[in-house]
């Protein structure tokens, strides 16, 4: 599979309910090696579930997820095959608050890539230095901004060499001083030719890095299109009223 | 520490109203020679509790895990063992363990100490349990889902991410089951266990001073489990040192 076209993600007929809420109704998606694909739409439209379902954070009931070709299912094997390959950035950033920054990086690298310690410490320094904090190395989280724990957790992910980034509303917690540091560091990883799925009212950010953008309501995908195309010319009033309402705030 | 003080004055008071004090008098023979026959009984209070704690802290934690999984027969397990453990008596756990068992089997023979260790541990256990259920239940579900994100396995993920932090919260109340147990383990004097209460009691049927030796007791209890109370706090403040 070393064909560039085809899909390194494809989510076929997807649902997901939760109790009687339909979170996701048949939804199709396919994102391409290197693709950065910008989610967004009003809450609880879905789009956190969307990728929340692509590392079974959240457990789909029908419908198809393939990952690099392992279609996601009850198999451990298949999960660990797609979570090795998938890392995922939180809104609450949810780094380790007991270990230092370095321990946060490391701990995957160790345990899970059987990377030693020097190793597993060299790697860590390395992305530190990409998301411009290796001097906070030996902090604690909580001594950290916010903006500067995101980035953290972003080089969490890059530790664990991720082929593919999933950012669930990575900017959302944090004060707008620090959106742009987080944002800039993002970037810079998709101009590295990261594959990335990103969850983001940050339409800035939408309409420099990505390649594809999705519009999701009501656990629907209601619009898919190059930025460019659906930000000149949405062919959904849903997806219009929702741009309306975002850039005019 | 004011109410200590004052608590400590009271007993002295309550003990001067008699004039017995002189079975306790380290400045005499018999008063020296009476107190450290009582103190010779913390070797196996703290020797019993100790080893007591351990194994409940082990027993409890492994209580505790299934009491969390999905499936429901696991729960059930913890839910079974919590509440039969929970329901007998400490006092009636000792007594059926020491003379119980062994009546059961000639295999089984267990000797004091061992009897009141298994007790003191089991019913400690279902306690523990509870309080590491609780105290693991307390973790964000972030914590999982970060965990889970970089591929850590479920005994991984406990042992790097959750428990370290669980423990942290459940701090005080391990505190307090370790107090618990050092009064607790009085207990074990029933069947003949030579620690603190039991020398007391032996004491206290030689000298015929009940008031002054068990007035001696409770200040053994109270200096010892300051002690600990003093401990367990240094180690609650070192931990939250790098605590969120």
């Amino acid at each position: 599979m070393t064909d560039q076209a085809a899909p390194v993600i494809e989510m076929r007929g997807v649902s997901k309910f939760f109790g009687d809420f339909q979170a996701l109704k048949s939804v199709d998606l396919q994102v391409a090696r290197g693709e950065r694909v910008v989610v967004c739409g009003p809450s609880g439209s879905g789009k956190s579930t969307l990728i929340r379902c692509i590392n079974r954070l959240e457990e789909h009931e029908s419908g198809e997820i393939i990952v690099e070709g392992t279609t996601l299912s009850d198999d451990p094997a298949s999960l660990d095959k797609i979570r090795g390959a998938v890392g995922m950035v939180f809104q609450q950033f949810n780094l380790f608050p007991h270990l230092t920054v370095r321990e946060n990086l490391t701990l995957g690298p160790r345990r899970v890539l059987g990377l030693s310690e020097a190793e597993a410490d060299a790697r860590a320094m390395t992305y530190l230095e990409r998301v411009r904090i290796p001097d906070q190395a030996d902090k604690l989280p909580r001594q950290l901004s916010g903006g500067q724990q995101q980035r953290v957790a972003i080089a969490r992910s890059l530790c664990m060499e991720s082929r593919i980034l999933l950012f669930d509303e990575p900017t959302s917690a944090l004060d707008p001083e620090m959106i742009a540091e987080v944002l800039e560091v993002m970037t810079e990883l998709a101009t590295s030719g990261m594959t990335m799925i990103v969850v983001t009212h940050e339409m800035g950010f939408a309409r420099k890095v990505a390649d594809k953008m999705v519009f999701m309501d009501q656990g629907e995908v209601v619009e898919v299109g190059p930025p460019e195309q659906v930000f000149t010319a949405p062919k959904s009033k849903r997806f219009a009223t929702f741009l309306n309402q975002i850039l005019n705030h | 520490m004011r109410t200590v003080i004052l608590t400590l004055a009271l007993l002295t008071l309550a003990g001067c109203s008699s004039a017995g004090w002189y079975v306790v008098d380290p400045t005499t023979t018999r008063g020296w020679n009476n107190l450290t026959f009582m103190l010779s009984g913390a070797y196996y209070t703290i020797l019993l509790s100790v080893t007591a704690i351990s194994i409940s802290i082990v027993i409890g934690l492994l209580v505790a895990l299934p009491g969390l999984s999905k499936n429901i027969w696991w729960r059930r397990f913890n839910r079974t063992y919590v509440e039969i453990v929970r329901a007998v008596p400490v006092l009636v756990l000792i007594l059926y363990i020491y003379y119980g068992l062994p009546a059961m089997s000639d295999a089984i023979t267990l000797s004091v100490f061992w009897s009141g260790v298994i007790a003191l541990a089991l019913s400690d256990s279902a306690f523990q349990a509870e309080i590491f259920r609780g105290g693991i239940q307390s973790i964000a579900r972030g914590q999982y889902e970060a965990a889970q994100s970089i591929s850590l396995n479920y005994r991984d993920t406990m042992r790097f991410v959750i428990l370290p932090q669980a423990i942290r919260r459940i701090l005080p109340a391990l505190g307090n089951q370790l107090v618990y147990m050092l009064k607790m383990s009085s207990l074990v004097s029933v069947i003949g266990m030579q620690e603190l209460t039991r020398k007391a009691n032996e004491l206290s049927v030689t000298e015929y001073r009940p008031l002054e030796i068990y007035t001696v007791l409770v200040l053994e209890y109270l200096v010892l489990i300051l002690i600990v109370s003093y401990f367990v706090r240094r180690l609650e403040r070192r931990l939250q040192a790098s605590e969120v």
